[in-house]
């Protein structure tokens, strides 16, 4: 593989379209999270917005303390040392305020946590992703679909004008304002199910399946198609080379593929529940 | 022996040591002092291999695509560079964790100071000291052969990240590099466990007459937390990895799902180890860094007992606060919910420590000599890090940057700024008593500005990345990513630059020989160190100090 030049990879980008240039993809230079396309991850967004003030300015506050010493109690400034040792005043405070402020940051945590683990229970469809060194297999039981994504190899990508080592063969299909249950497992080293504009990651091991879930938000992607994320547990040579890229389409679409696939469309012989009641339904905090 | 010990201390210095090019003086050896000098080379070489390998990932990583790793001439092509890249990343952690940053600070500082500190002749067990010592260069080279024998699909060392995670370090390696980097491994906690009880036995037993227990000097609190530590954690790694060895090799499924064995059972083990581990690396630098500020501040320290409790307490919450590390693990929801309490209330003591070494330097004289930059360079970026850390405690975040560079950046905070900071700050602090030499104090601040801009730029934009969604340990990144990693690679350089200008100074310390004298720092310098001469003579203390009460706080 030849070396390239800072940033030629930006002028491909260029050709991507709007595929990589918005959000579902890391952004060049980027120096935040990517646009949210879940709930989930737009309350991640919102509860690190509460945080980020929060250690800037308790960061800032040892900053100016230390400039503070160093101006005014440095030997020119103070010759003769005072050689108190104990303030029982300041020590109450400088324990009890960070206590409360680890409260405040405990008290928007929990729910955070409570609504990224509790898998709604009316989630609309199963999707079971497996792990393999180094590819995923993804499976909608329910819709007799197996699909097996690798990464697009370098320069098919490049020629394609697709994201290098994000683009894969084959898209994983995912029907837009949906609850998906995402059944996490693997068939041989450990991997990890990422994909960061959903807020989801999860551990893929051998023996055990982890459950997360996800609804894209159509209002939140503005028409967005292409996710991406990549596999984030080291898993051997090509560990930065398993790709995760998920394509969200309308359910028209999605059903179409469901077909093409060799799979059976939800909607005929579905189960009664699911297709009216799951849309509308949030997930629950 | 005590002839001697006797005519070396009546002429203060001029005592009798054996010659530096006797080779029994060191094999040998079972003086405190020299098995920490040994300590201290050791480190130091140690840390200028897991440096170099740094700086192999960041030249990689400097632009996208594979390209520097191939042009190697031990690097045959692609595939093997992609193997190699992992296991640069591997040795790199182990290396800097069990052969620098610990040998640095427990084996190095620790044995020449902790009796010095408290008026011992020398440490408890003499001769286990020597045994702790030379179980490390075996370790090393057993970790270095285990780089350059097969590791996984005849591809060389092993690749799977210092965590050693199965079944990636079970059916994932076929090769003998994983076990003899887990005999390596077994060697180096032996010699830990064994260095541990020597301090133990020292610091209860061997104190002069009037050292009390709250009397000690910080930096022996520190190394008292820190070996408790150890002799409590280190059994666990232990046994982690027989049962690896033993999945591997004697067809045991302790970890093997297909056997009733659970992959994740390693991790719990392992975190139980590496949490407190992690506190093993920078308590003895919160040490050293309150022995540093005090004198250069020539103040007593601010909140002696909050300060030694504070350690105690991160000690004992270290230990309950380990499935952190596995927040995507799937483990229990409410189980999730307790770790990320208990991690939060670790920010409370670690917050005590720096607002009092605040108030330490608070109404103080502040000399700014080289110690003491080191010193307040790792008091802001501990904070730093120890924000962050903070933001990814809370489970419900983390989901977004576990296992992306925000935790590279984080730990990195931590440790690579934390911790080797304290070792740079205790190291120009102390090297006037162990060489009886000064530095250059030029050179050294200018060591201090290049490494506190470098490291800076290093890990700072690791920060943006790991938010962006780039995961860790990847040889290769998706082209968004180029900006901050090339940003990255240049504070590199920087780094690197210090690191050379330190063996500089070193050599002109060496080279030029300014005497030191006894007491280089004045008045702040009150432990009982600075009462002897520099460097100190070969057996000190035959006749024990007498600690009067107000000595220390």
């Amino acid at each position: 593989m030849k070396r390239r030049a800072l940033f030629a990879g930006l002028a491909g980008a260029a050709f991507a379209g709007p595929a990589w240039a918005a959000n579902g993809a890391p952004t060049p230079g980027g120096i935040d999270f990517q646009a949210p396309a879940t709930a989930v991850m737009r309350d991640i967004v919102d509860f690190h917005n509460f945080l980020l003030p929060i250690i800037v300015v308790v960061s800032a506050f040892v900053l100016l303390l230390l400039l503070w010493v160093i101006v005014r109690y440095n030997r020119r400034a103070n010759p003769n040392p005072r050689k108190f040792t104990h303030n029982i005043f300041v020590e109450v405070v400088w324990t009890i305020v960070p206590v409360l402020i680890l409260v405040v940051i405990a008290w928007r945590s929990f729910p955070l946590l409570y609504e990224e683990e509790r898998i709604p229970s009316e989630a609309e469809y199963t999707l079971k992703v497996t792990g393999n060194a180094w590819n995923w297999t993804y499976e909608y039981p329910d819709l007799g679909v197996q699909i097996t994504s690798v990464m697009l190899p370098e320069e098919d990508a490049i020629a394609a004008g697709r994201p290098r080592l994000l683009a894969t063969t084959e898209p994983l299909f995912v029907p837009v304002d949906a609850t998906v249950r995402v059944l996490v497992t693997s068939n041989d080293v450990i991997h990890a199910f990422a994909v960061p504009a959903f807020g989801i990651k999860e551990d893929a091991i051998q023996g055990r399946v982890n459950e997360t879930w996800f609804r894209v938000e159509s209002s939140m992607i503005g028409g967005q198609e292409y996710f991406y994320g990549q596999c984030s547990e080291l898993c051997g040579k090509d560990h930065a080379f398993m790709p995760i890229e998920i394509r969200v389409v309308s359910r028209e679409q999605f059903n179409q593929w469901v077909g093409a696939q060799g799979g059976w469309i939800p909607s005929e012989p579905a189960p009664a529940t699911a297709a009216p009641v799951a849309p509308a339904a949030t997930p629950t905090r | 022996m005590s002839h001697e010990a006797a005519h070396a201390e009546a002429h203060g210095g001029g005592d009798h040591r054996p010659s530096l090019y006797d080779w029994k003086r060191w094999v040998y050896s079972t003086n405190h002092k020299d098995i920490g000098t040994m300590y201290l080379v050791f480190a130091i070489l140690a840390g200028l291999v897991g440096g170099a390998m740094s700086g192999l990932i960041r030249w990689e990583l400097a632009e996208p695509g594979i390209g520097v790793l191939t042009g190697l001439p031990w690097v045959a092509d692609v595939e093997a560079a992609k193997h190699y890249y992992n296991t640069l990343v591997t040795y790199h952690g182990l290396i800097m964790i069990f052969f620098v940053v610990m040998p640095a600070m427990i084996g190095g500082f620790g044995n020449w100071f902790v009796p010095l500190m408290i008026g011992a002749p020398d440490m408890a067990f003499p001769r286990m000291n020597n045994i702790s010592f030379w179980l490390l260069p075996a370790s090393f080279t057993l970790a270095t052969i285990s780089m350059l024998v097969p590791g996984a699909n005849g591809l060389l060392g092993f690749g799977g990240g210092w965590t050693l995670y199965p079944p990636l370090s079970t059916a994932g390696h076929d090769g003998p590099s994983m076990d003899l980097l887990i005999l390596s491994i077994h060697i180096a906690g032996a010699s830990s466990i064994l260095g541990a009880i020597n301090f133990i036995t020292t610091i209860f037993n061997m104190r002069a007459p009037g050292m009390t227990l709250h009397r000690m000097p910080l930096f022996v609190w520190s190394i008292l937390v820190t070996v408790w530590l150890l002799v409590l954690a280190l059994p666990v790694l232990a046994g982690a990895l027989t049962m690896l060895l033993t999945d591997r090799n004697f067809g045991t499924q302790f970890f093997n799902p297909a056997g009733g064995g659970d992959p994740v059972m390693y991790q719990h083990l392992f975190w139980f180890f590496g949490h407190p581990e992690v506190y093993i690396l920078i308590l003895p630098g919160f040490g050293m860094v309150s022995q540093i500020v005090s004198t250069f501040s020539k103040k007593p320290v601010f909140g002696y007992l909050g300060m030694a409790y504070a350690m105690v307490s991160i000690g004992f919450i270290g230990f309950i606060v380990w499935a952190h590390h596995m927040y995507t693990v799937g483990m229990g929801l409410d189980l999730e919910a307790y770790f990320i309490a208990a991690t939060m209330v670790i920010a409370v003591p670690t917050g005590i420590k720096i607002f009092s070494w605040i108030a330490t330097m608070w109404g103080g004289s502040i000399d700014f000599k080289v110690p003491m930059l080191w010193a307040m360079g790792f008091i802001f970026l501990f904070t730093v890090g120890g924000v962050t850390g903070v933001v990814l405690a809370n489970s419900g975040v983390d989901t977004a940057m576990h296992d992306t560079y925000y935790v590279v950046a984080h730990f990195h905070y931590v440790l690579s700024l934390g911790a080797v900071f304290t070792i740079f700050g205790g190291f120009f602090y102390w090297i006037p008593k162990m060489s009886g030499y000064r530095y250059n104090g030029f050179l050294a601040g200018l060591q201090f500005w290049l490494m506190f801009v470098g490291v800076n730029i290093v890990f700072f934009p690791q920060h943006f990345l790991g938010l962006q969604g780039m995961p860790r340990r990847t040889i290769d990144y998706p082209d968004a990513f180029a900006y901050w990693n090339q940003i990255s690679s240049i504070g590199y350089v920087i780094t690197i630059i210090g690191v050379l200008l330190f063996l500089v100074i070193l050599a002109e310390m060496f080279l030029v020989r300014r005497k030191a004298g006894a007491n280089p720092w004045g008045e702040g310098a009150n432990t009982l160190e600075w009462t002897l001469s520099s460097p100190p003579p070969f057996h000190q203390f035959s006749e024990l100090p007498v600690i009067k009460p107000d000595t220390h706080h």
